[in-house]
């Protein structure tokens, strides 16, 4: 891949002005995307982020960089195709717990067991905020919303298991008021050769009145701080994964290097990205084609 | 005598090898120099059931399949119970003596009843029960008189090249037997005769889905995701099996609504993208179509339509989607919609499908169905001039984003991906160069391709016009309906899709019968110039519409577009497909009218 040696923050910044509401965790995710971009030095053109519906998934038109604006869920999939018929790119899907954990749930199982090259920050606010608050899948046992007057009465998605399951080759959390450390995991996951996640604890100003900066605050804590932590090890990962009340991890939960990614196992892509083969075919391969038939 | 025209069908189990020694048979006798149209009927399972496959002959093209038959190969004795009554006086039956077959019924309908040691030649000779079919084949080649070196050929093809030719030989020394033992018991019982043709043209056998593969690959198609669906899967199949060959990206998702997205995530990135499937998965894709809309993304969206609604008849053929396919899709979008009537259809036209899509940046659907996509044809392999498609290759205004210098020409007031444009088509330049980063988004945008938050009214009704625009230029540049037979008819057969091949030999037989008939069969089904359409129509005298499904959909969007009706309407749509007897028998009060 090619990469450039200097790219501002300037360098980054759209025309277009945020709509987001003052306070809004997306903007720490947003500073936290360009930072990763700037200390990688990867330019805007050669990245291209994909994206739900939803208020975060209107990140790509707040960072001048290549994007794609698609349908609720369902950004995961259109990346694949992207990076598969262009995979010098660095391809980033931006999406939130419900289009991720919710309607392209299975979308979500299947790239992962695949390990494509594709890095995918997932903004986890635990409730559905462009729709005016109702319960998300992520939502917490007893979360009072419009659709759950009573309180859910469902468990909640525990992303970072889910993925661990499933294979996926770098799993980790971040959290949208600490920027900086954000950038970092950020920077790891595009870094990481196959799929990164990073479910991105996001709090919603308006809706999720429970799940807010001062709550995140009172427990996260990174999980590097114990230098017993390795996660090259898939158990550690699995029983952090699980811990959730007055102490919440985030880092990197696990991270598997050196397994091929989807696309290195692709013959035809060997050369060179599939946007770049001359079209059509030679006729004489197409002549003989027609023996087969024969 | 009656010599190169005869009908044969092979009956048995699932795992019995019917459709393997059907096609078999078909391809020698294709490679014999004699033309061939063979015709499978399945059942949804591995083992077991009923399955038949068909092969007819004739000397020249031929497009359908006959619902009579000359032989009989009966691999089971249900085989026999269930078709008898589709044997000619004169013909054969041909099974296993072992079998219990009731011969004196056979006999009492005129039938000739031909039993023979198969199982036997195939366990002493061959080794295994497993060739029983291959012996089965032989003794109809034997009745037929038909040079037996053709079909050791396929033989030797399919089995010579796997584990040294010991089970080639085997096949054959079973072939042998049975082919001697047939002819020397019951050739001369037997009017109908295949004779070998060395001189005529050299043959390829192909089915509909291998042929939208080729047009499909012909045409620079690269990428290809599909989620298997009867009966669409066996072109995915192809696709993955030439994916070596061509250097293509055939994937599997794990959903047709995955599938139809990765095809969109290609072509965004500048490539030409397919996705197969059936009206089950279509209905997934929808969502996704209307996303292809919004974005202008072109590609093609291969449906091969069976029996709905739900899972319908899983095995069984249709032309149920046409409506379906015109107006899915939440929003108004353009897209277009071409049916394929022909093999050689199936490969030229999906070619002429993806010029479509990147012309005017817009979905393609393209309907077959499973009796096209199962069934085989001969085409004289010179006639597939592959120089029509490679010649023919237009990706409309695009640039891709390693033509630096087209780029930097292109772009000097700056790069809008969804400019307002005279023609309503603006220049597309996948992401890539930094001369053209930019978004695209399937809500409402901008011309830079922002989202339109403020939901303006001016920049909406432009952008709707904009992207309407395309197809109003589109229905020009389509194919009006082409005709067949004589310009005067007192009747016109109106066909789209796999009606074709049936519809052409109704056609042919009412003129044969002194009714001067016609045929128009619109290939290329929206957008359409409809006052052309309108203008052809009004010249015939009387016109039905020939379709496989219960509605009479063409002829409901014919009439919504022109206002015309038809006299009536052909329909079927208990899962088989039409073939010329059924279509001139279902005229007989139109014939009485007119």
């Amino acid at each position: 891949m090619m990469v450039a040696t200097q790219v501002t923050m300037r360098d980054l910044q759209s025309p277009v002005e945020p709509t987001w509401c003052p306070g809004c965790g997306d903007y720490g995710i947003l500073n936290a995307v360009k930072r990763a971009l700037v200390q990688l030095g990867i330019p805007p053109h050669q990245v291209a982020f994909f994206s739900g519906i939803g208020c975060g998934s209107k990140l790509p038109d707040y960072i001048r960089a290549n994007g794609f604006n698609s349908l609720h869920g369902r950004p995961v999939p259109i990346a694949q195709g992207f990076k598969l018929a262009h995979h010098d790119m660095f391809v980033i899907v931006v999406d939130g717990d419900g289009d991720n954990y919710g309607i392209g749930g299975n979308h979500w199982l299947h790239v992962m067991r695949r390990n494509i090259n594709i890095t995918h920050i997932v903004q986890d606010n635990m409730v559905y905020g462009l729709t005016k608050g109702q319960y998300a899948p992520t939502s917490m046992k007893g979360f009072v919303s419009s659709t759950s007057p009573e309180g859910t009465i469902e468990w909640p998605i525990n992303p970072i298991a889910i993925a661990l399951a499933a294979g996926a080759t770098f799993v980790a959390r971040g959290f949208a008021g600490d920027p900086k450390y954000l950038a970092d995991l950020i920077a790891k996951g595009i870094q990481h050769k196959g799929y990164a996640l990073i479910d991105v604890f996001q709090p919603c100003v308006i809706f999720n009145r429970i799940n807010t900066y001062d709550w995140f605050r009172e427990r996260v804590y990174k999980l590097e701080d114990d230098p017993n932590y390795d996660p090259h090890d898939k158990r550690m990962a699995w029983e952090k994964a699980h811990e959730w009340g007055d102490r919440i991890p985030i880092g990197i939960f696990y991270i598997n290097e050196g397994q091929p990614t989807l696309e290195e196992q692709i013959p035809a892509l060997a050369e060179k990205p599939l946007y770049q083969h001359d079209i059509p075919p030679k006729l004489e391969d197409l002549e003989s084609l027609k023996l087969i038939f024969v | 005598m009656i010599k190169n025209d005869v009908n044969i069908k092979l009956g048995g189990e699932a795992g019995q090898g019917v459709e393997s020694s059907g096609m078999g048979f078909a391809r020698a006798i294709a490679r014999a120099g004699l033309h061939i149209f063979g015709v499978q009927d399945y059942m949804s399972r591995i083992r077991g059931g009923h399955n038949w496959y068909q092969v007819r002959v004739s000397e020249r093209p031929i497009f359908a399949h006959e619902p009579q038959v000359q032989i009989l190969i009966a691999l089971d004795e249900r085989t026999v119970k269930e078709h008898l009554d589709e044997v000619v006086e004169g013909g054969a039956v041909i099974y296993d003596e072992g079998l219990k077959v009731d011969d004196e019924e056979i006999k009492l309908r005129g039938i000739i009843p031909m039993p023979l040691p198969l199982l036997r030649f195939a366990e002493e000779l061959g080794g295994s029960k497993l060739m029983l079919n291959t012996a089965a084949v032989a003794a109809a080649a034997g009745i037929l008189e038909f040079d037996l070196s053709y079909p050791e050929s396929i033989i030797r093809d399919s089995f010579g090249r796997r584990k040294g030719s010991e089970i080639a030989d085997r096949n054959i020394r079973v072939a042998n037997a049975a082919y001697e033992e047939a002819r020397r018991r019951f050739a001369y019982l037997f009017e109908w005769k295949l004779e070998a043709n060395p001189d005529a043209p050299k043959k390829m056998v192909i089915n509909g889905n291998q042929a939208i593969g080729v047009g499909a690959i012909a045409a620079g198609c690269k990428f290809c995701c599909g989620y298997p669906m009867t009966p669409a899967s066996s072109l995915l199949e192809f696709m993955f099996a030439q994916a070596r060959r061509f250097n293509l990206v055939v994937r599997q998702a794990e959903d047709e609504i995955s599938a139809l997205l990765h095809a969109i995530g290609a072509a965004h990135a500048g490539v030409r993208a397919m996705t197969c499937t059936s009206g089950g998965g279509f209905s997934l894709m929808v969502e996704a179509l209307s996303l292809a809309g919004s974005t202008e993304t072109p590609l093609v969206l291969v449906v091969s339509q069976r029996p709905g609604p739900a899972t319908g008849l899983p095995t069984r053929t249709e032309q149920g989607e046409l409506l379906f396919t015109i107006f899915a899709g939440h929003g108004e979008f353009p897209r277009a919609v071409i049916a394929l009537g022909s093999v050689e259809q199936c490969i030229f036209e999906v070619a002429r499908a993806f010029n479509i899509a990147e012309r005017y940046q817009m979905p393609v659907i393209v309907l077959t169905d499973a009796f096209l996509a199962n069934s085989l044809r001969s085409v004289d392999i010179d006639s597939i001039d592959f120089r029509k498609i490679t010649e023919n290759i237009d990706r409309g205004k695009l640039i891709l984003p390693h033509e630096n210098d087209k780029i930097e020409e292109a772009v000097k007031d700056g790069y809008r991906r969804f400019e307002f444009t005279e023609d309503g088509i603006s220049l597309r330049i996948p992401p890539g160069h930094p001369k053209a980063v930019y978004s695209v988004a399937g809500e409402e945008h901008t011309p830079e391709g922002f989202i339109d938050w403020e939901e303006r009214m001016d920049n909406r009704v432009r952008m709707m016009q904009k992207r309407m625009k395309r197809l109003e230029i589109a229905a020009n540049d389509m194919k009006l309906p082409e005709l067949h037979g004589p310009e005067d008819a007192e009747l016109t057969l109106v066909c789209w899709g796999s009606s074709l091949g049936p519809t052409l030999e109704a056609m042919e037989r009412l003129n044969a019968n002194g009714v001067r008939t016609n045929l128009l069969q619109f290939i290329d089904i929206h957008p359409l110039n409809w006052d052309s359409v309108a203008d052809i129509l009004s010249n015939s005298r009387n016109w039905v519409s020939v379709e496989g499904n219960f509605s009479g959909q063409l002829a409901r969007w014919i009439r919504m577009n022109t206002g015309l009706k038809p006299m009536a309407t052909v329909t079927r749509y208990d899962g088989r497909p039409l073939n010329p007897v059924y279509i001139v028998e279902h005229l007989q009060e139109v014939l009485a009218k007119i």
